[in-house]
């Protein structure tokens, strides 16, 4: 037989997945951020307990926290785990959605996704943006 | 083919209907539960939080013992707890595949959400009580 003739262009199919080849998508990286800050929160239950703790010994273990806390890196720390808690918070919203069988179309999957990650920076400044104009 | 289907299990295995891992679907129920409940008290933790903010260190006491906060701060620890010892556990049996390593390491989540969750608890009601 004669050689294959070449496509005219790229047949459009899914590509299968691989590493070097998988192409990123929103729910994806929604998914893979799902668990990240999930991961995030786990270890930030840290800081809640420190913060109780050092209110339950006194001023002076209190004011270390605070000055912990109110440096530039406990901030950046801080509004990281507010986002974490926000995206989490999402995405699990999100999930609930899902798991009452509606959302699954692509249109709506990638709405969903991008909601999610909309909501939580919105929801992380909106917070933030409270929290610096009162304190 | 479909008449010579058959399965080893016992009808009875199907009724209690636990699984392989005899636990059934308490996992992902007590997950979807807690999750649930998280929403509308991590929502009022963060708020608890900025409210503190404002405030000095009797201030802090002061709003941490109030009761309604008291309780919204005790039922975010337990519940957040309960919800963070069953993630991790996914996040565990998903990539840790040594065995050995998997059981030390399902153990230490135990310990870690036990031991966070009481430090916390134990200080809200401290500081509630006022002793």
């Amino acid at each position: 037989m004669a050689e294959a003739k070449a496509p005219a262009r790229a047949a459009e199919r899914p590509l299968s997945p691989h590493l070097q080849i998988y192409s990123l998508t929103w729910t994806m990286a929604m998914s893979v951020i799902h668990r990240a800050t999930g991961a995030a929160l786990y270890a930030g239950t840290l800081l809640l307990a420190y913060w109780l703790v050092s209110l339950a010994v006194g001023p002076r273990a209190f004011a270390v926290a605070q000055d912990l806390f109110g440096s530039v890196v406990g901030r950046v720390v801080l509004f990281g785990y507010t986002w974490a808690l926000f995206h989490h918070m999402a995405g699990g919203i999100r999930h609930f959605i899902w798991d009452f069988g509606y959302g699954f179309d692509q249109k709506a999957r990638f709405a969903l996704a991008r909601a999610t990650l909309i909501v939580s920076l919105v929801l992380t400044v909106l917070v933030w943006v409270i929290g610096l104009s009162v304190g | 083919m479909g008449q010579f289907h058959f399965s080893i299990r016992t009808p009875v295995k199907g009724v209690r209907g636990l699984g392989s891992a005899r636990s059934g679907t308490e996992h992902f129920w007590r997950q979807r539960l807690t999750a649930v409940a998280l929403v509308p008290l991590a929502l009022a933790f963060v708020a608890i939080v900025i409210c503190a903010s404002t405030r000095d260190y009797e201030g802090a006491r002061a709003l941490v013992s109030h009761p309604l906060t008291a309780i919204l701060l005790l039922l975010f620890i337990v519940t957040g707890a309960i919800h963070g010892k069953l993630g991790a556990q996914v996040v565990i049996e998903d990539y840790i595949h040594h065995e050995g390593l998997k059981v030390l390491a399902v153990i230490a989540n135990i310990l870690f959400a036990a031991v966070v969750a009481v430090a916390a608890v134990f200080a809200v009601l401290k500081i509630s009580f006022g002793v």
